[in-house]
């Protein structure tokens, strides 16, 4: 194996590890704020102990996300160093934009927050969890603005050899960067939200300190079903401007090989690229295509055979990866609905299926996370920068193989123990209940640790 | 063209603010197990830089961002030049990162066992390989147009691990008095033992640096052409000394204070010598990397500037006022007492 796959199978291991912990942070760091704030206003411990409970899992959750982190930083400069100096100019702003005004914030601010119980004051205590949830989702924003400018580049010229910055702020308005910053983060959130709701699920289904598990239920379960509500609408929203920006990519979403105008959308497709056609089309919605791509029911979708075979994506994957998404995020807006009526009526315990079912859900919306990634990453290629670089051009020269291939097995036995223990760890308090802790609060010296 | 010497200053002091940081937090790491005879001695020197840790670990991640956005060149053929080095620091930062949350979450023996032997590699590590790279940072890397001849074992030039050994006793002095004031009663009086025990061979590493940095470095030539210079690496050893005089008095703080001096005078010192090189070329200096032939366009620096003057100086302002927040010295009742502590 060559060097150029070798290295984009290190990035994509190495960035989705580190994407099994961020969604969790950007959204459990929010409704633990929330659980905080809920304490500090009405005084209620249970409140409190919701904060400290769904707290302690956040931090076993939120170490592996930061050092994942360092490694993408690492990697582009490490296996991307033609890319790197091609687009640094550009696109190292908003990396070292995010380390300065947000990665900072929320590194500090955790320690205030994990150390300060009591060394401030409850009120500035809440606020520390709102400095980091905020710089969290911060961070996400210039992250995310970077990948938008790879899947969209904007702002820059073509100039000695390299592309070079010209409007900063079109690079921070770029509308791709935007909605793909606030998809991803209401993903996050749904991760948090089903997190939540499946772990309580777990404690009320053995009936369990329903008076803690019952209001940690319900803010799961609005949390979820409002985060779904957004992802639904900024997805839509993030297809349209992919169909405008990236046709490539959004042909290969859908397994579209001729350009049509009125495009319909067959709810059963098996795409076959041997062939450049798809072998199954049934159940045909007419015109949904073009009404997604354009919000326009006449719209001209672009087919793949519109475009040179070597500038197109790999077809199967994005499609199937796509189509798996969406599936999933409908099943999950549905378990979410259901889970707000039970919790409204009161009748949260009596649904035992329903619990189960919220249970064993809780990786659906990390799969869905994960699959979103896949049709982005996978989506764009053969470009690195989407019309500007390839790839294969992007890749270090100064590395071989042999290199990459150590590295790689390094990063897969270092990350699958870490893995492995982290959630190990997770599993062992998410089981033990808030019980410990709040005992602990009340008789500080507990062995409760 | 002064966006870029604005930058090469900027760059200089993240680093140097980065090593003064997390090399307490290094120093201490490798200490920890030595100086920690009980679980409960243990937890408190964890506990000592807990709140700040993650924090300080962030300036690696800004200079490395910085270097990134303001000389994307030098930025990438240092990575990848680099490639198995790189790796290894960043597996240990990944690891001693993990160690402090996982440690205390089960109540076993062998677990914390496993996990402090894990602190002391993790923290060893990096102050090695980071005395390594910049010792041959400064001597060169052996590049041309051709590209980079040099490999992970070319590294280990005595004079890199010169360099990587002068690092590690630099934080190890520098944890040790770290934790003289941040801990109490007999724990504190190990740990400065400890610093005045690793303070002459400290001193001694440094000498033989400043001179084998004659023949080995071109570092020298910025000070011979301006001989005023050289009050850097001069305040660097009168901070040094200084170090071992507070330590004797028994002013921990005082002590402490003039470390941190000292791995800010120490990094001056090479970056003072670096300068306009980033990273010079061992054969050929034609293709040394400059601050002029590695930046970013004229328009990049100056945003980045604007972002840096804007935020640094509002980071600085929140991290004063947190490890004010946490300045009391930690006792093992702090430790059992709070629940959420490592």
């Amino acid at each position: 194996m060559d060097v150029v796959i070798l290295s984009r199978l290190q990035f994509a291991i190495t960035s989705m590890f580190h994407f099994i912990f961020v969604p969790l942070t950007l959204g459990l760091s929010i409704l633990v704020a929330f659980m905080e704030t809920r304490y500090v206003r009405t005084g209620n411990e249970v409140w409190l102990g919701m904060a400290k409970f769904w707290g302690k899992l956040f931090l076993i959750n939120f170490a592996l996300g930061v050092v994942t982190g360092i490694t993408l930083e690492f990697q582009f400069g490490m296996n991307w160093a033609e890319y790197s100096r091609y687009v640094g100019d550009i696109f190292g702003a908003p990396l070292a934009i995010e380390a300065t005004a947000a990665f900072f914030l929320e590194s500090v601010f955790i320690g205030v927050w994990i150390f300060g119980w009591n060394k401030v004051s409850k009120t500035f205590h809440a606020v520390s969890i709102w400095i980091v949830a905020i710089a969290t989702n911060l961070s996400a924003l210039w992250i995310l603005l970077a990948n938008g400018w790879m899947q969209h580049p904007v702002g820059y010229v073509i100039r000695n050899g390299r592309a070079e910055m010209v409007d900063f702020l079109a690079m921070v308005t770029n509308p791709y960067g935007l909605l793909k910053f606030f998809h991803t983060v209401v993903s996050g959130y749904v991760v948090a939200a089903f997190f939540v709701l499946g772990i309580s699920a777990w404690h009320l289904l053995r009936k369990n300190r329903p008076d803690f598990f019952l209001p940690s239920f319900r803010t799961g379960a609005v949390f979820g079903l409002a985060s779904l509500f957004l992802v639904l609408v900024t997805g839509d929203f993030h297809a349209v401007e992919v169909a405008k920006t990236q046709p490539t990519k959004f042909a290969a979403m859908e397994s579209v090989w001729e350009t049509r105008r009125g495009a319909g959308m067959s709810l059963i497709t098996i795409p076959d690229p041997a062939n450049e056609r798809n072998s199954v089309e049934a159940l045909t919605i007419p015109s949904m295509l073009s009404y997604l791509a354009f919000h326009r029911a006449d719209g001209e979708v672009k087919g793949l055979k519109d475009f040179r075979k070597d500038e197109r994506p790999p077809v199967t994957p994005v499609f199937l990866s796509f189509r798996a998404m969406v599936a999933m995020g409908f099943f999950m807006t549905l378990l979410a609905l259901l889970s707000v009526i039970v919790s409204f009526r009161g009748t949260v315990e009596k649904h035992t299926l329903l619990l189960r079912v919220l249970l064993y859900s809780i990786p659906v919306p990390y799969l869905a996370n994960q699959l979103g990634w896949i049709v982005a990453e996978v989506g764009r290629q053969p470009w690195i920068v989407y019309g500007i670089m390839k790839t294969s051009d992007g890749v270090s020269r100064s590395i071989s193989a042999g290199q990459v291939v150590g590295s790689l097995i390094g990063f897969t036995l270092l990350y699958g123990l870490l893995g492995f223990i982290d959630i190990f760890l997770l599993a062992k308090y998410a089981r033990k209940g808030p019980d410990g802790d709040l005992a602990s609060f009340i008789k500080p010296a507990s062995k409760e640790a | 063209m002064e966006f870029q010497i604005i930058w090469f200053v900027l760059w200089g002091v993240l680093w140097a603010v980065y090593f003064m940081l997390d090399g307490f937090v290094l120093g201490a790491g490798m200490l920890h197990r030595y100086l920690g005879t009980t679980d409960g001695e243990r937890r408190v020197i964890i506990n000592t830089f807990g709140p700040v840790w993650d924090g300080n670990e962030v300036w690696l991640i800004t200079a490395g961002g910085a270097t990134f956005a303001a000389f994307p060149t030098t930025y990438a053929l240092m990575f990848s030049y680099l490639y198995t080095a790189l790796l290894l620091l960043l597996f240990a930062l990944i690891v001693r990162g993990v160690c402090f949350e996982f440690r205390g979450k089960l109540e076993s023996d062998r677990w914390k066992n496993a996990w402090d032997t894990a602190i002391m590699v993790s923290s060893f590590l990096p102050a090695l390989l980071f005395g390594v790279a910049f010792g041959n940072i400064f001597r060169g890397l052996p590049m041309d147009g051709a590209g980079y001849h040099g490999t992970f074992l070319s590294l280990l030039n005595p004079f890199g691990i010169l360099t990587g050994v002068l690092f590690v006793l630099l934080f190890l002095v520098h944890g040790a008095l770290y934790l003289s004031v941040k801990t109490t009663g007999e724990l504190s009086r190990r740990a400065q033992v400890t610093a005045n025990r690793f303070w002459p061979w400290l001193l001694a590493v440094a000498a033989l640096f400043l001179v084998a940095a004659y023949p080995a470095t071109r570092l020298y030539e910025n000070y011979l052409a301006a001989p005023l210079l050289l009050a850097v690496p001069l305040l660097a050893v009168l901070s040094l000394i200084a170090t071992r005089v507070f330590s004797a008095q028994g002013r921990a703080l005082s002590a402490f204070a003039a470390s941190c001096a000292t791995v800010i005078l120490v990094i001056a010192t090479g970056v003072v010598g670096l300068f306009p090189n980033l990273i010079p070329s061992s054969i050929d200096p034609a293709h040394s990397l400059t601050i002029f032939n590695s930046s970013s366009s004229a328009y990049t620096l100056r945003i980045m500037t604007v972002v840096a003057f804007i935020f640094v100086p509002i980071v600085i302002a929140y991290k004063i006022w947190v490890y004010r927040v946490f300045r009391a010295p930690v006792t093992e009742r702090d430790v059992i007492e709070d629940v959420q502590s490592y």
